[in-house]
């Protein structure tokens, strides 16, 4: 991880020596542990702030909404995916961006490694392909591959999918990754198991809406929810609002969503809200053969159509 | 479910076709069901996710769209958006947990006033099966 910050450091300082760009948006040491906070730096000798370890798992694409200036952005594969995603959606120019890739091998659960100690975490630190935890009382060393986030474990895109540059060589993909075992798991369900499930899964819900400012794909002017003439959708804790409020933020991610993780880091209260966005990741794939994120040339699937969609469902 | 519960269907209509079928099926006296409260729109690409969860929320116990048959959409193409939309949401909404049965769609031109009647029915009949809707219903607080 050492070699990737270097790398980082230098191309960074280099992009802005130069002029090529304005500001790179990257990554710089949290205040807390597991929490990198993004960064934009404006001057070449603020490049050494610039890190890069396991809990970089925030989407830098989010930061990139309309903006103006030259940017050089700090990508790894779901952040280049989303970024493709904001040229299509004319949201940022292909031409503004310098895209420093980072070959990515995943990220780590915060959530997990915390529920896993009973005192507070004071440090976590990558060595290789081990975590070193420590804590008030303890030193833990995990296996990487064992805390890695839910959809890291199943990312069969881990290489930037557009990049100028590159912070290393490109890592291997997985190939044998089974990445919708839990939303068929769902399906297979009764109506009345299914409801139950969304049920105990959003209970703890708070409707604080990290998972959506989290999001690089949540950048309408006036959100859904903070609509009020008319007001589509309820603004309360109440089970039917909690779940109306999650069903529309996924189904505004259908075809969109390149399964990042974001929105599931940033819940407060852990909630795996990627079982959602990733029935319509699904069923896009299946239904239109549609990843997202892959390709600037192709129209999302909600954008376009074929005179022979499949129409079963209707009379 | 008390005896005399009778489904209340909120039908968004396409102006184009579906809403001058049920227009049509009334000058020509056809006999059906009278469940369904009907909105008029422009099309049926113009429905939104939100207003089929909102009829939901305010105690619809069932919801059917319907709009022109593929191809002959007034706007073009509005339908052909539609048909992958509402694709996407079916799937999602029975994903969550919602009967299959609440959500109803179909293409009805403005001539097919025997199979607007039809449709009407197998709708109504396959909600009233179901009994009351109790998902994504929000129930009011009782005022004391």
């Amino acid at each position: 991880m050492l070699g990737y910050t270097d790398k980082i450091k230098e191309i960074s300082e280099r992009l802005l020596k130069e002029g090529k760009v304005d500001m790179v948006i990257g990554f710089k040491k949290g205040t807390m542990p597991m929490m990198n906070e993004p960064c934009v730096i404006k001057k070449a000798e603020d490049a050494g702030k610039l890190v890069w370890d396991s809990n970089c798992g925030i989407n830098l694409a989010n930061y990139l909404t309309d903006r103006k200036e030259k940017i050089g952005i700090i990508a790894k594969g779901c952040d280049s995916r989303n970024i493709a995603t904001h040229i299509v959606e004319n949201k940022i120019r292909r031409d503004q961006l310098v895209i420093i890739g980072v070959p990515c091998k995943g990220m780590i659960d915060r959530h997990k490694i915390a529920s896993m100690s009973e005192t507070e975490i004071l440090s976590v630190t990558d060595a290789g392909d081990e975590i070193i935890v420590k804590a008030e009382d303890s030193e833990k060393t995990l296996k990487k591959a064992e805390v890695l986030q839910k959809n890291c474990a199943v990312c069969t895109h881990r290489n930037p999918v557009i990049y100028d540059e590159l912070v290393a060589d490109l890592v291997e993909e997985q190939k044998d990754a089974d990445r919708y075992a839990d939303v068929r798991e769902i399906e297979a369900m009764s109506a009345e198991e299914k409801w139950k499930y969304f049920d105990d899964l959003l209970a703890p819900c708070i409707r604080c809406y990290a998972c959506r400012n989290a999001c690089p794909l949540c950048y309408c002017p006036t959100c859904f929810v903070d609509e009020s003439r008319p007001q589509w959708v309820g603004k309360s804790t109440d089970p039917m609002d909690t779940r109306t409020f999650h069903f529309l933020r996924a189904y505004h991610c259908a075809g969109r969503c390149t399964d990042c993780g974001s929105c599931e880091r940033a819940c407060p209260a852990g909630i795996n809200i990627r079982v959602l966005t990733k029935k319509l990741e699904k069923d896009c794939f299946e239904s239109y053969g549609w990843e997202a994120g892959l390709t600037t040339e192709d129209r999302p699937p909600l954008d376009t159509y074929k005179l022979n969609d499949p129409e079963d469902f209707i009379k | 479910m008390s005896e005399d519960w009778e489904p209340k269907i909120v039908s968004f209509f396409c102006n184009w076709c579906t809403y001058g079928a049920a227009d049509l099926a009334g000058v020509s006296r056809f006999e059906h069901p009278a469940n369904t409260r009907v909105i008029r729109l422009p099309c049926s690409g113009r429905v939104s996710p939100k207003f089929i969860l909102a009829a939901l929320r305010e105690g619809a116990d069932g919801v059917w769209v319907s709009g022109c048959h593929p191809g002959d959409c007034h706007y073009i193409e509005g339908n052909y958006y539609a048909r992958r939309k509402f694709a996407l949401f079916k799937n999602l909404l029975e994903y969550m947990g919602v009967e299959p049965e609440r959500v109803h769609f179909s293409w009805i031109s403005s001539a097919e006033a025997t199979k607007y009647v039809d449709v009407a029915k197998e709708v109504i009949e396959s909600v009233r099966k179901l009994g009351p809707n109790t998902r994504f219903v929000k129930h009011k607080a009782k005022v004391a």
